[in-house]
């Protein structure tokens, strides 16, 4: 196709566009950072211009306007993510600087946080960042290597230096040792229940699909388990598992109470069991019938034929439940922290008591990464298995 | 040899099957042909125990069925069924070596009789032992159904509607293939379908079953010649009975000797083709030829028509 024949609307790319002018006017209109005297008050905005030293400030400008030219006029994929990976890292190292030139020295007071106008730019960043892999469909293995290296160029920008005087990172400084034990036992937490919740699950999930009579009673028992909110189901096991460890002195010496992880855990249980059970169900349901009725006509025995033709063709759909569950985990940790049961939770609450917003920010954002590495690495892993075509 | 005694299958009250008793022969094979809903799939899966029977004995070569599990009885006994049924996450190599891995075979003996069943199945092993089943065309993937059906050498082959899901061409060459198997390997077949052509065209024996009921079970021109029942008289097509009872003769089997003059005719060609080429040509009389030429008698439109006839 030939320039002119091009349709007007196709010369501008429409999300590039969204994206483009909403970047330029929270810049504009909205504060970069937010300095605080201390890490309660109300910060005062300042603009990147203001905010950063003048070369970085300009050099900063000038990458996020490159990127808004590529968001607009460049079509190819690959251009279009590495303007925005440019944009996305200039970006976070104007933030870094400013927060180094607005601190004085020695000073561990000041709070020098992200303002609106970055986290605005950041998601649009982001997105074009996103949207353009998504255009480029690389496969599975390549989506895993991509997630790796972003995740270590995190670490080792954050192992720098460079963002040492913004707030999240002084919240960092000091909970570090927390931080590293909590996040722990939330991926524990999380992988914990969704463990269980798989040993529990597969075999009820073959259950209801061979006995159809207790299909509906399980699946309809495990939905409305799936209705009740974390916190109501928290408080509806603390009383038996408080009454559990007062009756049998075992329990409570294994560290199951009314309050901390033991509810958590049983929470999550129940809750990851529905997705794991329905999944197990419907991949079991789409197996080729044929296929079960030749393995059957070849003299397979019943187990034979679940392990060797039944389990392996259902296990795409199986692991797409995994996937649910481990994400839909990582994020319902976060509420175990309110009764004790630890995670990156308890940042989020004892921010929200303090109204640290760095220190809800600290847990935050660490729960967001992790449920979306989860997603993708389970995502791809779906793809892997799936080209085996049903 | 199979012996079927009194088999009968009951479902909730329903009798899907009513004591049907028959001997079907070493190296033969036959075609239990019947409408949807007759029994014939499930009499068929009462030979392999798929389904228990209600009431009834099968012996294989004396031997009564329910003396072994059921599974290892399955183990013995080819099983091929409509759409192939191959696992789709498995190779065709993997799908071929089934029941040989299920019987502890050795790799290597189990790899050997994979090569020569493509090989027999004119597949070539470098190109297809490692293919996935998506990957190979209609006609292949049933080959391969059939491949692996007889990978452990059994000495009976059932077949569920083997060809129903394959179109007219791929649908005849399977049919060859079959006849060859049994001239190859002298398995005993036991072949189950809706469609009479194919009953006719494969079968050394039929059974026409309607309503669980074996109603005959005969060679096939008997089935044109003397119906047992109005039924059999329907299903074998009474509109054309002249014509597939002329099909079931060949021209070597009915050729007069002396040679003749008209048309040729090859000796493997049935008596329907070659009235239909006497037809064509407008001669009333036919020389009978090898496949390589050399005379093999003559035929006359008199002594063709007098096969379409009972005798």
């Amino acid at each position: 196709m030939t320039e002119a024949t091009l349709p007007r609307t196709a010369r501008f790319d429409r999300l590039g566009t969204l994206l483009g002018v909403t970047g330029v006017a929270a810049l504009a209109g909205l504060s970069f950072v937010l300095v605080k005297a201390n890490r309660i008050v109300p910060g005062i905005p300042r603009s990147l211009l203001e905010a950063a030293p003048p070369l970085a400030g300009w050099a900063c400008l000038a990458c996020l306007a490159l990127a808004a030219t590529a968001a607009l006029f460049v079509f190819n994929a690959r251009l279009r993510l590495g303007a925005a990976l440019l944009g996305i890292g200039a970006l976070l190292l104007a933030l870094g600087a400013a927060g180094d030139a607005l601190t004085p020295l020695g000073n561990r007071v000041v709070r020098i946080s992200a303002g609106p106008a970055f986290w605005v730019v950041l998601v649009c960043l982001g997105l074009m960042a996103t949207d353009a892999i998504t255009r480029m469909r690389p496969g599975p293995a390549r989506r895993v290597l991509w997630l790796a290296g972003f995740i270590a160029v995190a670490v080792l920008a954050l192992k720098s230096g460079r963002f040492d005087h913004l707030s999240v990172m002084r919240e960092y400084a000091v909970n570090a040792e927390r931080f590293s034990r909590e996040l722990l036992r939330h991926v524990l937490l999380a992988a914990g229940s969704l463990g269980a919740a798989a040993l529990a699950g597969l075999p009820l999930g073959i259950a209801c699909y061979r006995v159809p009579r207790i299909r509906e009673a399980i699946l309809g028992a495990l939905n409305v388990i799936q209705t009740i909110p974390a916190i109501a189901l928290f408080g509806i096991l603390m009383a038996p598992l408080g009454a559990l460890a007062a009756a049998v002195p075992l329990a409570g010496r294994l560290g199951i109470r009314g309050i901390g992880a033991a509810p958590a855990v049983v929470a999550l249980f129940l809750y990851s069991l529905l997705p794991i059970v329905a999944n197990t169900v419907q991949g079991l349901r789409r197996v080729s019938r044929q296929a079960v009725e030749a393995a059957r006509g070849m003299g397979m025995t019943p187990g034979q034929v679940l392990l060797r033709v039944e389990m392996p063709l259902a296990l795409p759909v199986i692991v797409t439940g995994v996937r649910v569950v481990l994400v839909q985990n990582i994020g319902m940790v976060t509420v175990a922290a309110l009764i004790g049961g630890g995670g990156l939770g308890t940042f989020v609450f004892q921010g929200i008591g303090q109204t640290a917003i760095d220190l809800v920010l600290l847990g935050a954002i660490p729960i967001v990464a992790l449920a979306f590495s989860a997603a993708v690495v389970l995502d791809a892993l779906v793809e892997v298995m799936d080209r085996v075509k049903q | 040899m199979i012996t079927v005694e009194n088999l009968s299958k009951v479902y909730d009250g329903t009798t899907v099957v009513d004591a049907v008793s028959m001997v079907i022969e070493k190296n033969t094979t036959t075609v239990i042909v019947g409408t949807s809903g007759s029994g014939k799939s499930t009499l068929l899966r009462m030979i392999n125990r798929l389904v228990e029977p209600t009431g009834g004995r099968v012996l294989i070569e004396g031997r009564d069925t329910r003396e072994e599990p059921a599974h290892l009885l399955r183990r013995r006994i080819g099983y091929a069924i409509q759409g192939h049924g191959l696992f789709p996450h498995r190779t065709v190599a993997e799908n071929i070596g089934t029941v040989p891995q299920l019987l502890g075979w050795s790799a290597a003996r189990i790899q050997a009789r994979v090569e020569e069943l493509l090989q027999v199945f004119q597949l070539d092993p470098k190109a297809y032992a490692d293919a996935m089943p998506h990957e190979l065309s209609g006609g292949q993937q049933q080959r391969v159904g059939v491949a692996r059906a007889l990978a452990a050498e059994p000495a009976v082959l059932l077949m569920d509607e083997p060809f129903g899901a394959l179109d007219p061409i791929i649908r005849a060459k399977a049919q060859e293939d079959l006849l060859e198997i049994r001239r190859r390997f002298g398995t005993t077949i036991v072949l189950v379908t809706h469609d009479m052509d194919e009953a006719f065209h494969l079968g050394d024996r039929v059974a026409v079953m309607s309503g669980g009921r074996l109603l005959q079970y005969d060679r096939p021109a008997r089935l044109l010649t003397q119906p047992a029942d109005p039924f059999v008289a329907r299903m074998t097509g009474m509109g054309d009975r002249a014509m597939r009872l002329l099909s079931l003769t060949t021209a070597g089997e009915a050729a007069l000797p002396g040679r003749g003059s008209g048309p040729a005719v090859t000796a493997s060609a049935s008596l329907r083709e070659a009235l239909s080429e006497l037809v064509w040509q407008g001669a009333d009389s036919a020389q009978v030829v090898d496949a390589d030429g050399t005379a093999r008698g003559h035929l006359t439109l008199d002594a063709i028509l007098r096969h379409g006839r009972p005798s």
